[in-house]
This record gives structure tokens, sequence and C-alpha cells, in this order.
């Protein structure tokens, strides 16, 4: 762990800097609170934000687990949890129950989480009405008056053109009844995840430098109309190797011969399952 | 003032520089009634519009509102989140150029519902419901609802773009230069148009226009510019059959007569 580095990389100020951030952003749940955010070893996009999230929570005691896309054995999964092990010393690990921070991109582990844990987001685009008002000033005036009718008409338009909302990830939620809140590019399928969920959830954003919260037992409502009301959207099958009907699945293209397989996109997850005796149709083919 | 003034401006006054855009302007608009404020270009009659409707602030001077309760509000001293809220509601402005209005990418009904949607509508059948009867009452066909506004013309646009206004019901609507770019057939079609909704849902409005025509046929009152100042104000047909003010006489002797 001797990196000649400060305790997980950051040093103190900057530390305590991002903590006050997202002790405001706690306070504000669903409020982007801006902070300075610093340079990492890693391009933006990568995750920058929630490393500096991470960073500046994580303690010596803590075991920590990254996914990217649910998978623990991604390049931007194993680099993170590699960089906290060599700068903090940490005791990483895949499983979801036994983690206390869980640092993730696009993804909600399928296991319910608990509240001594904390979940921890990537963020690429903090502002869910970047693509309808172009300018900064208009949407945070927007976000204090409260004024989220824009949004609403993205979503008629959706209706109106494909019959149904089409946002399949990041889909905007509205967080204590008050603020509009860009989900991170989680699929729409997680979002119910996020209501009154136990575990603190935190959102970094390292290149527009917003940190935004939302605390435990906090509610979290998808947008929809009355008569047109959220609904998930998953793919109609069953896990290949565990045999799950109601995990998050990835479509894994085989062959050029139209092959493809149906996996769960949670890989503790699915490896939990096979664990426990569960088998899919294409367990014994994988192996 | 009155008992049931809408609208009352006193002494109204903003210079830019040098040059004095409003001197000492007085006003006063009546439920239901149509002030049509008319004068050569860079009289100030878009600049009262802009200070009347709050979007600009006075030098000096003040603009009280009586809202639906009949409290009066200094529209200056509002705070903004109420200002904005008037606009989205209780009030409405129609620009020359309905592009500055409309949301182009976004079909006729989303724009005609975004009203209705930034005021807590969340039912998606109702609002196209009523976004297709007001297509109607502006004389567009029921199935061009999803189609989007670049694949309309300009009269069309310009109705649109009054649907959208209007479909909240607001008291009040300002009206820069409405008919201005058209074409003189589809102007008289869309002046109709205005003359009959004003009158039928009972909306006062505060026209700004340089064409006399226009004034003559949708106000009941009207006040002549010059140079940022009122130089004649009264009852229309008073005004323009029997103008007394010098710029008076020689703007409606501008109008060539049929």
């Amino acid at each position: 762990m001797n990196t000649g580095y400060n305790f997980a990389y950051l040093d103190e100020q900057t530390k305590r800097m991002v903590r006050r951030a997202i002790l405001k952003a706690v306070a504000i749940p669903g409020h982007q609170v801006p902070f300075g955010s610093r340079e990492m070893p890693l391009p933006y996009g990568w995750g920058t934000g929630g490393i500096q999230v991470t960073a500046s929570i994580i303690g010596a005691d803590d075991v920590l687990k990254v996914i990217d896309q649910g998978a623990d054995d991604t390049t931007n999964a194993v680099s993170i949890r590699r960089f906290f092990a060599r700068t903090a010393g940490v005791t990483p690990t895949t499983r979801t129950a036994e983690a206390t921070v869980i640092q993730t991109r696009h993804r909600i582990p399928e296991l319910p989480l608990r509240e001594d844990q904390i979940l921890v987001y990537q963020v690429p685009q903090p502002e869910p009405l970047s693509r309808l008002e172009s300018s900064r000033a208009e949407t945070r005036r927007m976000h204090a008056l409260s004024e989220y009718g824009l949004m609403h008409v993205k979503l008629y338009e959706d209706i109106t053109r494909y019959g149904h909302v089409s946002i399949s990830h990041d889909y905007p939620v509205m967080v204590n009844g008050r603020y509009l809140m860009a989900p991170s590019p989680i699929p729409a399928f997680d979002n119910p995840k996020m209501h009154m969920m136990p575990a603190l959830q935190l959102f970094g954003a390292g290149r527009e430098k917003r940190i935004y919260a939302v605390p435990p037992y906090t509610a979290v409502h998808s947008l929809d109309f009355d008569d047109h009301p959220f609904r998930l959207t998953r793919a109609p099958h069953a896990c290949g190797l565990c045999g799950a009907t109601d995990s998050y699945l990835d479509e894994v293209v085989l062959d050029d011969r139209g092959g493809r397989l149906f996996v769960c996109s949670d890989t503790d997850h699915c490896e939990t399952r096979r664990a426990a005796g569960h088998a899919g149709p294409d367990a014994l083919a994988a192996e | 003032m009155n008992e049931d003034t809408l609208l009352s401006a006193r002494g109204l006054t903003l210079h830019f520089g040098a040059v004095p855009a409003l001197v000492d302007v007085d006003a006063e608009l009546w439920p239901g009634e149509v002030l049509a404020v008319v004068g050569e270009s860079g009289s100030g009659k878009t600049s009262l519009l802009n200070v009347l409707s709050g979007r600009w602030q006075p030098q000096s001077g003040v603009v009280w509102y009586r809202d639906p309760e009949g409290k009066l509000a200094d529209v200056h001293a509002m705070p903004q989140p109420t200002l904005r809220a008037l606009h989205r509601s209780d009030w409405g402005f129609v620009h020359q150029n309905p592009r500055e209005n409309l949301r182009m990418g976004v079909t006729a009904g989303g724009n005609v519902g975004e009203r209705l949607m930034a005021q807590g509508a969340r039912h998606y059948g109702r609002i196209r419901e009523e976004a297709i009867a007001w297509l109607g009452q502006v004389e567009i066909d029921a199935d061009r609802v999803d189609d989007l506004p670049r694949t309309f013309s300009g009269g069309m646009l310009q109705r649109l773009q009054i649907a959208r206004t209007l479909v909240t019901h607001p008291r009040l609507v300002f009206m820069d230069e409405p008919t201005g770019g058209l074409d003189v057939s589809v102007q008289a079609r869309l002046l109709d148009l205005i003359r009959s909704l004003v009158a039928r849902l009972g909306i006062a409005a505060v026209l700004v226009t340089h064409d006399l025509t226009v004034a003559r046929l949708l106000a009941h009152r009207i006040m002549v510019m010059q140079r940022g100042r009122v130089v004649e104000a009264g009852l229309t047909d008073q005004v323009l059959d029997d103008p007394r003010h010098a710029y008076t006489q020689l703007l409606v002797s501008s109008v060539l007569q049929a």
C-alpha cells in the first residue's frame, strides 16, 4: 500500500471540501451541489466524480466493491478497485452483501442494500434538463422554481411518437417531491430500487463538477403520466446461467449465426444464485 | 385607480442613454378590453409592452395588476417566481415571430400542451384532447396535432402560437405585431380569428402594431405614441375618425383609402 500518496490519494483539504459538498447534498435531496472537482489519474468519463466521492468517504476498515454495468470484472471496475486497494489499503470484494461502499457505473445491484452501505454513482451528466434547455443559468432557475413542465413535454413527445416513453436509461426522477434528478445512466429497470432505499446514495460528476445525493428512505418517483404509468422494461428471458427471471439481463452475442445468450448483468447476483444451485438453460453449455 | 381596472400604469419612464423609450406614460386596461398601441417604429411601443409585462424594469413609474382575487400587485415588485407563474397561466405573450415562442422540435400537440403540463396536468389523454380542441379553435386540422411546427405555413405557425398561449385561459394577453410578416389575405383571416377569440373568451389584450387597420379592427381603445410619449389616446373610432394631434393626423392620412 505504500504509494507515497496521502490516504485514498486525495489530500485531506480536498477530501474535506468534497465532504462538505456531500453533507449539503444530503441535506437537500436531489439538489446539485457544485464542488471543486480535481484532476484524477484517469480520464473524464471513466468515473472521476465517483472516485472522488469514494475517496472522501472511505475509511481503512471499509470493504469496497466496484461495478461497471453490473460486472465486477470489467477494466474500469478492476482498475478503480485496484486504485483504492493501493492508495487506501481497503479490502476489495465482489460480494454485494459484504461491501460497505459500492461504487457503481450504470447499475444498482440486484441484492437489496442495507442501512450500513453507501452506493456511489459515477455520473456523466448531472443535469436532467440538459438536452431540453441548453442554458445552465436557466436550468438552475427552473430547479429553484420547481418548473419541470418541460420534462413532461419530452415524455409527451415520446408517447406521441412511439406510443410509450422511450427513455431506456437515465430516466428522470423526482426526489422527495421537490427536485428533478438524473439518476445517472442506470437502466429505468433500476429506478424503483432508489425509492426508499435504506442505503445512502451519492452521485459524483467529475467533469461537470457536481455532487448530489439521495439520503436513506427518501421517496424517489420516476416521472410519468396518470394514464401512461412508469413501467419496467426487461428482456423477456430467463438468465441463461442462473435461470433468474427477475434480474436485469445483458444480451451476449455468441457467434455470427444468430446465437445469443441472455445473462444477468449483475455478475455477483448470478454467481450467488449459481452457487446456491440455481441453473439456467445454458448453464452446461457455458462450462 | 378604478375599482375594476385589470392593469394600470402610472408615469412609466425609460431611457436608453439619451434616447427616450418611454416618457411619463400612463395606461389603463379594463377586463375584456383590447388596447392598441400604435406609432411608427422606434416610438416606444415594444418598450411599453415589455415594461407592462414585467419583462423590463422601468426607470420610474409603476404598473399595477389586479389578480383574479381582486388583489392589486406591483408587477415590478413581484418576486420572480410569482411573475413567472403569472406569465405561464394568467398572462400570455404573442410574439411577432412565432418561432421565438414555439418549440420547433416539438409536435403541435406538445407545444399547445406545454403550458398545461407546466401547471401540473399529468394525464396524457386529456392534455391531448385539450390540444386538439384548441387546434380546432384556431382552425388547424386535428390530424396535424402530431406534426412538427416546421411543416406549418407562416399563418398556421402564428395560429399555433395563439392556441399555445390561450390554452390556459389567460385573462390578459400581450401581442407584439401579431400579424406582422404575413401576407394580406392570411392577415385578414388571422385578425378575424383573434377578434372572435378575444370577444368569445373575454380576454383583455394589449396590442402593439404599426398597422392602423389592425388597430381599427381589433381594438376598443387606442394609444398613439411618438418618441416615447403618448400623444393621443381614446376610443379607436374617435381617434381614427377625428384625430386631434398632428402626428395622429399624419398617421391616419398616410393609410391608403380603399
